[in-house]
């Protein structure tokens, strides 16, 4: 007799499909690189450009990353030459006790939801390694004492990983032993770069910044036709043309900003505020087509690398004789200046202190360095009264302040930028107290995460900065998100555009410029962006 | 009473299981934190969910207006395209409100649906669910316009540039030149 078949009813057929996934251990959940969440690999030709071993085409979607057959040994050879340079790394191996306070802090973590990505489980992925070849108890004991094999499995996902952080040190603030997860990450990143395991988006800028002197690969002509275009637009605008110079000798002062402001909106409107604000001053300062990148994406790559990168903005100040540098509005630059710069390629002897010639204020701080943020320049001129603004141009704009990571846990700058957009602008509301300052969530893109294939990774870590907008739009009607980085005017803008359509982003110094009464200036009709100012929009 | 009354009634009950279930599609770590963690701004997820949820059985007790509920379905729909899911996966969450519904009403023996009643609540749930495909759909075919975009965004100078010192027409505005 046949068995009867049934069909099941929608009701069966709803409660048992069980969405719930697998409990598994985190050792025992592999990982899948999946589309939308990595760069693609970096290119054979940019790597051998800078000397990097390994150069090769490869992709990571393939099964086959065309490995060197002895990778498993240059690997460890590069984690026990790390751990033997870096006391820090060691510590950082060794210290975690697990407690958790750094898990939620993570962006990544909590947009994701990938418990891989909980700070302390993304360190996990190398503290596991770093057991079973150099401790007793990981040697002896394996997976009882959190230690595992490095396969090549396990090599996929510490780079899936790696770039999954924005060493942006969030989880740092909250650890009470204070371990960097950025150092783990940048340790890391820096062996798998002993395997060529590096990414288009970072390895093709920091190709070009080697040749060329910036991320962009732009020639000194094309810097110089690009701020052309903007000497015109500014001219379009207030009716007064500004005159800067560039690579020139016995200037007071060299002005180096990210190459993104160059050529990337909205940063190029950040940058027409600086060419503006500095002509307005007389500023006896210069451009250069040399060092024509404050960003570095070596930084990134290793530390020797960025060491290369960096080494030309001193270079070019003893070359022109300045007596001492600004740095424009840019996130890691300011990280790697601030933390590294002296060690790396100091002392800056023939440099002076910075003395602003406008106020006479000795910045003492930067004695060391010689070299200021701007929003430090300009804040000090507006405590002058060196500067007559008219905030009430910015009048359309309810405006928010995103702190970059770098910028406000990497160097402690917090106020400047804050006082330089309240004297500018007359709407100003700060976001949640746990979301800004030393807190402030990353915009999810930074260390050379801000290419266009990753973007599903991008908005995942971009969400809790996003959450935060949102909430000042809805209560206070924000509409403008300012911030002093290259990278988060470019990355913010696309994730304003999926999480809280109707906010745009914007450098300090672009509200700064369309407050600024230029003298000799004709009455504005419009801002930098060409579109008429408040009162203006019948014209 | 009639079944309206009955889920206004049980709303509680049926969000928290709701929310619990859909939590339930993270792996387990995660689904402790979105659940305990209560600042809004810490756990984004967790409270985009939990808020979504509410305004949604709101809408789904009476009469369901796509309109007014959509914003809702978005706020969570928006999370869960850019997150590891597929996208049934992401959509999953409306559907296992059938079996919360059926579970509540099978626990309370005081009140019996008429099936013709329930039918109707599963083709409102189903109609929830045909929006959440649009809105999916949407959100990722936002991201695909972003990708786009900044792409132009990071070229148009240079080509704006370009036009101008080779007599061309000027070059096509970015987007957010259009706003």
């Amino acid at each position: 007799m046949a068995t009867k078949v049934t069909t099941p009813k929608p009701d069966q057929l709803v409660t048992s499909i069980d969405f719930t996934p697998p409990k598994t251990g985190w050792m025992d959940t592999p990982t899948i690189i999946k589309p939308g969440t990595f760069c693609w690999g970096a290119k054979g030709k940019n790597l051998a450009t800078v000397e990097f071993p390994n150069a090769r085409d490869w992709n990571p979607s393939d099964q086959d990353w065309k490995l060197p057959e002895n990778w498993q040994e240059i690997f460890l050879k590069g984690m026990e030459d790390l751990l033997g340079k870096y006391r820090s790394f060691k510590v950082f191996m060794d210290i975690c006790v697990r407690c958790g306070a750094c898990a939620d802090k993570c962006h990544f973590f909590i947009g994701s939801g990938d418990p891989k990505n909980m700070p302390v489980g993304r360190a996990e992925l190398l503290r596991s390694v770093y057991r079973k070849y150099f401790t007793a108890s990981g040697k002896m004991l394996g997976k009882v004492a959190g230690a595992r094999e490095l396969t090549v499995d396990v090599l996929k996902e510490l780079w899936y990983y790696a770039y999954q952080c924005t060493e942006c040190r969030r989880c740092s603030l909250y650890c009470p032993y204070g371990i960097d997860t950025a150092e783990i990450t940048i340790m890391c990143r820096e062996m798998l770069n002993l395997l060529g395991l590096n990414t288009d988006w970072i390895s093709g800028p920091v190709a070009n910044c080697y040749m060329k002197g910036n991320h962009l690969g732009l020639e000194p002509h094309a810097i110089m036709n690009s701020i052309e275009g903007m000497i015109d637009d500014i001219e379009t605008v207030t009716g007064v043309r500004v005159n800067p110079s560039f690579n020139r000798k016995g200037a007071e002062i060299l002005f180096v900003t990210p190459s993104g402001d160059l050529f990337a909106d909205p940063g190029t409107f950040t940058c027409m505020g600086y060419l503006a604000l500095f002509h307005e001053l007389g500023l006896d300062y210069t451009w250069s087509t040399y060092a024509s990148e404050g960003g570095n994406f070596g930084f990134f790559t290793s530390n020797e690398m960025a060491k290369r990168l960096n080494s030309k903005i001193y270079a070019e100040a003893k070359r022109l004789g300045v007596k001492y540098i600004i740095g424009g509005e840019c996130g890691h630059m300011w990280r790697v200046l601030h933390q590294y710069m002296d060690t790396w390629n100091g002392p800056a002897d023939f440099l002076e202190v910075p003395v602003s010639p406008i106020t006479g204020t000795r910045f003492d701080t930067a004695k060391v360095l010689k070299m200021i943020h701007i929003t430090e320049f300009t804040a000090d001129l507006i405590k002058h009264g060196k500067l007559k603004l008219d905030p009430s141009r910015n009048d359309d704009l309810v405006v928010t302040y995103h702190d970059s990571c770098n910028t406000s846990r990497g160097m402690g700058l917090l106020d400047e930028p804050r006082y330089v957009i309240k004297s500018v602008c007359n709407n100003f509301y700060e976001m949640p107290e746990n979301t800004i300052r030393e807190q402030t969530f990353c915009c999810g893109s930074g260390t050379g995460l801000n290419a266009s294939e990753n973007m599903e990774l991008r908005m995942r870590g971009g969400f809790p900065r996003a959450n935060a907008v949102k909430h000042v739009k809805e209560k206070h009607g924000v509409n403008m998100l300012a911030n002093i980085c290259a990278i988060d005017r470019a990355t913010l803008s696309a994730s304003m555009d999926y999480w809280v359509p109707g906010v745009r982003v914007t450098g300090v110094h672009e509200m700064v410029a369309n407050a600024l009464i230029m003298k000799g200036e004709k009455e504005r009709e419009t801002n930098l962006r060409g579109e008429p100012l408040p009162g203006k929009e019948g014209n | 009473m009639t079944l309206e009354t009955f889920l206004s009634e049980k709303k509680p009950a049926i969000a928290e299981k709701w929310f619990h279930l859909i939590l339930a599609t993270y792996p387990a770590d995660t689904s402790n934190f979105l659940k305990n963690q209560k600042d809004r701004f810490t756990n984004p997820v967790g409270h985009t969910i939990h808020q979504g949820i509410e305004e949604i059985l709101d809408e789904l007790i009476h009469v369901v207006d796509i309109g007014k509920v959509s914003p809702f379905l978005d706020s969570i729909l928006r999370v869960r395209a850019v997150q590891d899911f597929t996208p049934s996966q992401a959509v999953s969450f409306i559907f296992s409100l059938k079996s919360v519904i059926r579970e509540e009403l099978e626990g309370d023996k005081n009140f019996a649906v008429s099936p013709g009643e329930l039918r109707e609540l599963d083709s409102r749930i189903d109609s929830l669910a045909l929006a959440s495909f649009d809105i999916f759909e949407r959100c990722r075919e936002k991201l695909y316009e972003i990708k786009a975009n900044e792409l132009r965004r990071m070229t148009f100078r240079l080509v704006q540039r370009a036009n101008e010192l080779g007599g061309e027409p000027d070059a096509e505005s970015p987007p957010e030149r259009k706003q």
